[in-house]
């Protein structure tokens, strides 16, 4: 029993690093129905600029978090800025090339410029702090990870709820043209949408940047994050959340009683399976296809 | 410009006297290549050569399913894996003759297309996305951990016999890469303009009207990821000699995606498009790959990376190259190589104008 609770409380200690790149790719998709496969790319540049002034120009943790948040935020803007919204084909297949071509842009200039060892990234909590709760243990990193994602949940929820950022960027999603009539100035809109989701993206590399780094490191928690946001629905934050626990469940209960070595293979063939049964994720509002 | 005046015009392969010249023209040089290259080049060049006809293949397999039924595939990898093992595995371990055992691993990898292409009847955009690319990932980790298939260590291409053939350089491994691209081409001209075809790119256009046209779209659309599978095989069958000896690492992500890179510069939905992005993208990817032996650049590139990069780490310009190639080819010209032949050609038939 308490071996299947570890299992479990694992499975979503894992998750919740999945959630907040969920999270991230949900924002963007919401209001600008792009599949944004170079957030994690994002979240790297960011999380090497913060190794970057810690490590090299030794500022304390106190002003280099912040700065790597505001760093985060412009690095999303200006991408936006400066390619999206310049994309001309506006389909689906025409923006997932952009933002794999991104990817690759922003992976090879990370790797070009920082090499393809593994670094340690110096972080207030070292990796090896445990939690007992109860019979169970969980790293510090784990927990303050967990309660990172519920933070952002509910700040998210109060920032679309009552600012007007956030009322405009909902009123962009809801119905771009209305919205624009109403007097919202929504490029500019979008291009703060993919500020906010650099910085959740930002945040989920820095909890996972103690553990392992390395310009691939952002693969990984990016892929199981948009297939935990899929599920979820591609619209929906706490969709994404629950989508991300799912998969980090579901991975490591198979790799607990079944086979380790095929622990993600099985946690895409239930995403598959999952969308088989919902093709459009478990809480996502039926889509209606216009003709 | 390209008036069709009956139905027979439109289907024709070739549609006028000249284009039926350069053809010939193009067999011919394709012929003498390997002779020139050997008098007058490196022999290298005929292992470029060889490699781009196995991209082609692909190319030409993603580009149907991408280009004209507008279903989108990040696992393409998968199926070329499929492919290069299920051919070494006939040849080497059941001793089946090369033909045959290409012939049916690239029918193998069309049963996973086939597979694959039935939760793609529900799927679209970033679900199918999603799914797509979970294939590809979970077929390299399968196959990695099987020790049939050689595990992490990978698998040894046998000797490659034809008949009394024996292929063992790439001067005469050249002639049938090429040959089999030649046929894979036509073949994929033939296909588009046909009933099987026109139901792609109905499907692609609009997939509910084209059902109520009485289009079958179980049908068609599990076929098209059939093809483009049986072909991502077959090329996958060519490559593992290419290399001589493949492992599970050789066909991670990055392949899917410069697949899907070659069908998008070259061209979404035309056939030339798909070999020029495939010409290109597989010969900067060679060349990138010792890009500090390139003269002057390479020279340059060291200076600066010292100073400013990291030098252990310039192979990864490779990715920076692609990936501005791809966003750019996305920002002015959607339509990749194909659209600026377009361009240039309707600009010269006008001239003054």
């Amino acid at each position: 029993m308490t071996d299947l609770l570890q299992t479990l409380l694992n499975g979503v200690a894992v998750g919740s690093g999945y959630a907040l790149m969920g999270i991230a790719m949900v924002i963007i998709y919401k209001t600008s129905e792009v599949v944004n496969f170079a957030q994690g790319e994002m979240a790297l540049v960011s999380v090497f600029f913060t190794y970057m002034i810690l490590h090299t120009y030794g500022v304390p943790f106190f002003y280099a978090f912040p700065l790597a948040a505001l760093f985060a935020v412009f690095v999303g803007c200006v991408l936006e800025f400066t390619i999206l919204r310049r994309a001309k084909e506006q389909n689906v297949l025409g923006m997932i090339i952009v933002t794999i071509g991104l990817e690759m842009v922003l992976i090879g200039l990370v790797s070009w410029k920082f090499g393809a060892e593994q670094k340690v990234m110096p972080f207030p909590i070292s990796t090896y702090d445990t939690l007992m709760i109860g019979n169970l243990f969980a790293t510090t990193l784990e927990a303050l990870t967990f309660a990172i994602v519920w933070v952002i949940m509910l700040g998210l929820f109060l920032f679309f709820r009552f600012s007007r950022l956030g009322l405009a960027m909902k009123a962009t999603q809801q119905n771009k043209v209305a919205a624009r009539l109403m007097g919202i100035r929504t490029n500019r809109v979008l291009m703060f949408t993919w500020g906010i989701s650099s910085l959740v993206g930002c945040v989920a590399g820095i909890l996972i940047a103690p553990k392992s780094m390395e310009p691939f490191m952002m693969w990984d928690p990016m892929l199981k994050g948009f297939s935990g946001a899929v599920v979820g629905g591609m619209t929906s934050i706490p969709g994404a959340v629950f989508g991300a626990y799912l998969v980090g469940i579901v991975e490591n209960l198979f790799g607990q009683y079944a086979y380790m070595e095929f622990k993600s293979a099985v946690a895409f063939a239930i995403i598959v399976i999952v969308l088989c049964v919902k093709p459009s994720g478990i809480f996502a509002r039926h889509y209606v296809k216009k003709v | 410009m390209d008036m069709k005046r009956d139905y027979y015009e439109d289907v024709a392969i070739f549609t006028s006297r000249w284009i039926i010249f350069w053809f010939c023209a193009l067999i011919l040089g394709l012929a003498l290549f390997p002779f020139i290259a050997d008098k007058f080049l490196k022999t290298y060049y005929v292992y470029v050569a060889n490699c781009i006809a196995v991209n082609i293949i692909v190319a030409m397999g993603l580009n149907l399913l991408v280009g004209y039924t507008g279903q989108i595939s990040l696992g393409h990898a998968g199926f070329f894996a499929i492919g290069a093992y299920a051919t070494i595995v006939f040849m080497a371990k059941l001793g089946l003759p090369f033909v045959v055992s290409l012939f049916l691993a690239a029918s193998l990898s069309a049963l996973f297309g086939f597979l694959l292409g039935l939760p793609a009847l529900r799927l679209e955009g970033p679900y199918l996305s999603i799914a797509t690319l979970g294939f590809g990932l979970t077929v390299t980790q399968i196959i990695g951990r099987v020790e049939y298939f050689g595990g992490r260590q990978g698998l040894h291409a046998p000797e490659l016999v034809i008949g009394p053939l024996h292929l063992d350089s790439d001067i005469s491994r050249y002639y049938l890469f090429v040959l089999i691209a030649v046929l894979v081409c036509l073949f994929a001209r033939n296909l588009v303009k046909t009933k099987v075809g026109r139901a792609f790119i109905a499907i692609r256009d609009a997939d509910i009207a084209a059902e109520t046209m009485g289009v079958n779209l179980t049908l068609y659309k599990t076929l098209a990821f059939a093809v483009s599978a049986f072909l991502a095989g077959l090329a996958g069958g060519l490559y593992a000699f290419i290399l001589g000896y493949i492992e599970p690492e050789i066909f991670n992500m990055l392949m899917s995606i410069m697949f899907l890179a070659m069908v998008v510069v070259g061209g979404l939905g035309s056939i030339f498009g798909a070999i020029a992005g495939a010409v290109l993208l597989t010969w900067l990817d060679l060349t990138l790959r010792n890009i500090l032996e390139v003269p002057f650049l390479g020279e340059w590139l060291k200076v600066m990376s010292r100073s400013w990069f990291s030098i252990t780490g310039v192979s990864n310009i490779q990715y920076i190259v692609f990936g501005s190639i791809m966003v750019l080819i996305m920002m002015f010209e959607p339509l990749g190589i194909y659209g600026l032949w377009l361009r240039m050609k309707k600009y010269w038939k006008t001239w003054p104008f």
